[in-house]
């Protein structure tokens, strides 16, 4: 039985569960990512992020419970409404949206370490472990969080399984999409929301700080390799599992240093080994390529 | 000096210094690139330290200046591949940087003074505790006057490039013309951004430093259309955020510099709501308006268009394809106008009208 | 009541459309009865609202009033009648997709929610692209086509959705002389079989070889009829002002000056 093996590939249990839970956020975030970089949303993925501590916070002290299914609603909540308020500006006001994004993601940050310092110093001994969502910590994850990840993840991963056609078209050409019926508000409102669970999934493990890379990094990563659509959620998905999984790992047993960085640095790797190497568009080959061209003209023009 | 004042000067002139030069990062639309810089430059601050064998000021402001101008070159090499769309390379070279930052941090560097936290939001509460010593003197609290420098800095920079720079935002290639190069006040000001946020990151950390330049300077925005104006505004709100933080803070016993962010925002929402030329109140009320008087002049050439001038309000209501309340209100603004009159069911143009039709129809008819 | 008697039967009637983009007019007051089996093209300098036009009639923008009728039912009923060539430059060439992938979209809208696109899908696709002449580019990437064939991809789209009515957005803007033949045979032959098909164009040198019935406007209907009638230089004028035109020896309009 595939638990069996699982014990035995992965005898501990703080081990087991932080690649389970590290590959799921890879997973999820690569996916769904893919899709903000193709509908050039990558930064909206950042102020999301930024925009859900506070929410954390504030389950936190609404609920009392450090519980992960509660710290997630929060953050989706707040991180939903950083997103609404950053398209009203937008829409509303003259600034650009490139202001927008900074000013939600920063008054939105800075609410996040109002209410984490409010809980601090409110002497609570059982709020140790919130200030591990700015940076992450892999450690902290247990079964609980590993499950609650799964069963969010998988709505996220479901609705793109079964809204692949529509979402491509979504992202591809919006106003075709509208022109032959589609509900592209709707829509937009569903993947934007699939985003989302994927930035409040990886909270835990990667932090608020530098969760955008794991939406953008692997997806730019993947569409080096790839002119398919499929393909590149597959290996976007699967960049995102791996940089997770040899992140956390280094930080679970190397050291107590903390997990989002090594697992950023992991794909910062991967991003540079595609973007130089690939096949194809592969900018090295390029530059080969237009020496070559070069020297083949100096060298006509030296044989005429 | 007391504590106290120390804290809150080092926290208005972080607000002032910031201000400054966040209202050309927001005309410019340059706000996530400040973003990405204030990030960015912490591994050059921690391998500077690292170099400089301690916290060490000018080591500091070297090694982060030139960490941030690299990560604007590094954005643009990246767009200029074709690869990755620009928010895609602002989004893959800060966390790179921040990451290896922090990372070198608590690997290597644990004793270079910077711990997580204190790169997130900052240790403004202790201001007055870490001094300037030159020379073996105590000159006095080393934020404070780090800031308060800045700030001046940024001041004669602003006074003394105010229409280069306000030229190169508006209009880059007459700028280029004139001889004022847009790559070099590109540059130029990507230098005061990164110097800036070494200057303020100490007091409020990474990100809130972004706060502090965009927050007021979007505010300002909401508030003016000039550019010498704006500048003015932006350091009001600021430094009035900086105060009002500072207190609210100290009441409720969390976070200066979030407070601070915190209370820029309020700000911000006020004027982003209520601002009377660009508040979201004022022009959907002023839009309202237009669409009254837009919807009598639809009315107006409706009828025009029938031989007979008249029509039915059911008609009416079927062919401009409108809601009720909205034909009614049309139809009782015409009518109070003198421009139609209602005879029964009918609504008729009168002679008033007829010439309100011509009217409409030469202002929109093409130049 | 002729004038209703056609709007009922009309591939497309407008009456009364305006369009307005925060309370200023983009279009003013349409009101306009597109003929069966004609190739119509839409004429007007920039910012004439043609584009605009066109998304008005497949709903894509907010009308401040007026109603739209497509074989005298509205768009909403009649969606899979319409066929749409957006203009090249509206989406992202970099997307990861090939020339057979961008076709199939077309039928995305009869698929259905879920249903992904078969066997039978793909055969009509291949024949879609074999119509505008790009069989050989059917698994090219799309951003490694030349805007011509982009532009034919796109055209490809349209065939595939099988509609009784095209609307084309500058389908002939940047495209190389290959690419405007091709386009040119494919809706003639669409014509022939009784479509309609309405585009935005900009070259006045090529309106009396290409179409038959013409729409000139500025923001406001300024003429629209059979081309023999419509195509003359007060029209034209009117529609472009200060740019002074004139009608040439042979009857063909050019642009003298534009001031």
């Amino acid at each position: 039985m595939l638990p069996g093996i699982l014990r035995d590939v992965i005898f501990d249990y703080t081990l087991r569960n932080v690649a389970l839970g590290s590959a799921l956020l890879g997973i999820v975030g690569g996916v769904l990512g893919t899709f903000a970089v193709l509908r050039r949303q990558g930064l909206l993925g950042d102020a999301l992020a930024h925009a859900a501590l506070p929410g954390i916070c504030l389950a936190y002290m609404l609920a009392n419970s450090k519980a992960p299914l509660v710290l997630m609603i929060g953050a989706a909540i707040s991180g939903w409404i950083g997103t609404l308020l950053i398209l009203r500006i937008v829409e509303d006001t003259r600034l650009s949206e490139d202001t927008a994004l900074g000013v939600i993601l920063t008054v939105f940050f800075g609410l996040g370490i109002v209410l984490l310092t409010y809980i601090q110093h409110s002497n609570d001994a059982n709020q140790a472990g919130l200030d591990k969502y700015l940076f992450g910590q892999a450690a902290t994850l247990v079964q609980e969080h590993v499950i609650t990840m799964a069963a969010v993840g998988s709505i996220a991963l479901a609705l793109v399984a079964v809204f692949f056609k529509e979402f491509k078209l979504l992202s591809f050409d919006p106003e075709f999409a509208a022109s032959i019926g589609f509900p592209v508000r709707g829509l937009n409102v569903l993947l934007t929301s699939s985003i989302v669970i994927a930035v409040v999934i990886g909270l835990q493990t990667v932090g608020v700080v530098l969760m955008a890379a794991m939406l953008i990094g692997p997806a730019a990563a993947a569409r080096q390799w790839t002119n398919r659509l499929g393909v590149m959620l597959a290996l976007s998905g699967f960049f995102g599992a791996a940089s997770g999984v040899v992140g956390a790992m280094i930080s679970v047993t190397g050291s107590r240093l903390p997990t989002g960085p090594l697992v950023v640095l992991c794909v910062t790797a991967i991003v540079i080994v595609s973007i130089l190497f690939a096949p194809e568009r592969g900018v090295v080959w390029d530059s080969l390529r237009r020496r070559s061209n070069r020297r083949a003209i100096l060298e006509q023009g030296q044989q005429p | 000096m007391s504590a106290e004042l120390t804290v809150l000067l080092t926290a208005i002139f972080a607000a002032s210094a910031c201000a400054l030069v966040g209202t050309f990062l927001v005309v410019r639309r340059m706000a996530m690139m400040a973003d990405a810089i204030s990030h960015a430059i912490l591994p050059g601050l921690v391998f500077a330290y690292f170099l400089a064998n301690g916290p060490n000021l000018v080591a500091g402001v070297f090694g982060a200046s030139l960490a941030g101008l690299a990560t604007v070159a590094l954005v643009e090499a990246l767009q200029r591949t074709g690869r990755v769309k620009s928010d895609a390379a602002i989004g893959i070279v800060f966390p790179a940087m921040f990451a290896l930052g922090t990372f070198a941090v608590s690997k290597w560097f644990s004793n270079v003074h910077l711990d997580a936290d204190a790169i997130l939001f900052g240790e403004i509460a202790f201001a007055p505790f870490d001094r300037l010593i030159i020379a073996g003197r105590d000159i006095g609290s080393q934020p404070l006057i780090v800031l308060a420098v800045l700030s001046l800095l940024n001041l004669v920079l602003v006074l003394l490039f105010y229409k280069e720079v306000k030229l190169a935002t508006f209009d880059a290639g007459l700028a280029a013309s004139l001889g004022f190069s847009p790559v070099l006040i590109h540059y130029g000001l990507m230098s005061a951004v990164s110097v800036t946020t070494v200057g303020a990151f100490a007091a409020v950390g990474a990100i809130l430093v972004v706060a502090l330049m965009i927050v007021p300077a979007a505010t300002a925005y909401l508030l003016t259309d000039r550019l010498d104006l704006m500048i003015v505004y932006s350091v009001v709100c600021g430094v009035v955020s900086a105060i009002a933080g500072y207190y609210l803070a100290i009441e409720l016993d969390v976070s200066i510099s979030g407070m601070m962010a915190v209370t820029m925002g309020g700000l911000f929402a006020v004027a982003a709501l209520f601002s009377p030329s660009y508040g979201i109140v004022a022009r959907a009320r002023r839009r309202a308006v237009q669409r009254e008087r837009f919807s009598v002049d639809l009315l107006l050439l409706h009828l025009g268009h029938h031989p007979t001038g008249d029509e039915s309000v059911a008609h009416l209501a079927a062919e401009l394809d409108w809601p009720r309340a909205r034909l009614q209100r049309a139809i009782r603004q015409a009518g109070a106008a003198g421009s139609v009159a209602i005879v029964g069911e009918r609504v008729r143009l009168t002679p008033d009208g007829q010439d309100a039709v011509h009217a409409i129809a030469q202002r929109l008819s093409p130049s | 009541m002729t004038v209703a008697g056609t709007a009922a039967t009309a591939p497309v009637a407008i009456r009364d459309l305006t369009v307005a983009y925060r309370e200023q007019p983009v279009l003013w007051d349409v009101d306009l009865t597109l003929p069966e089996g004609k190739l119509i093209a839409i004429v007007g300098p920039n910012g004439a609202g043609k584009s605009t036009l066109i998304k008005a009639i497949m709903h894509l923008v907010p009308r401040t009033s007026g109603t739209i009728s497509i074989f005298g039912k509205p768009y909403e009923q009649q969606r899979r009648l319409v066929g749409y060539v957006p203009q090249r430059g509206s989406v992202d060439w970099d997307f990861p997709t090939n020339a057979l992938d961008v076709v199939q979209m077309g039928m995305y809208g009869k698929l259905g929610w879920v249903r992904r696109p078969g066997k039978r899908e793909r055969e009509t696709a291949l024949a879609c692209l074999e119509q505008v002449g790009m069989t050989a580019f059917a698994n090219r990437q799309i951003s490694q086509l030349s805007g011509g064939q982009q532009q034919r991809v796109f055209l490809a789209r349209a065939l595939a959705q099988d509609a009784q009515i095209y609307l084309l957005d500058e389908p002939f803007a940047g495209v190389d002389a290959t690419t405007e033949r091709a386009i040119i045979e494919v809706l003639r032959d669409l014509r022939s079989r009784g479509k309609t098909l309405i585009a935005v164009h900009h070259d006045l040198e090529s309106l009396r070889e290409y179409f038959d019935w013409l729409v000139v406007m500025n923001v406001r209907i300024i003429a629209a009829g059979p081309l023999e009638t419509t195509l003359n230089a007060e029209n034209l004028h009117a529609a472009y002002g200060g740019k002074i035109l004139t009608l040439g020896a042979i009857g063909q309009p050019q642009l003298v000056g534009a001031e």
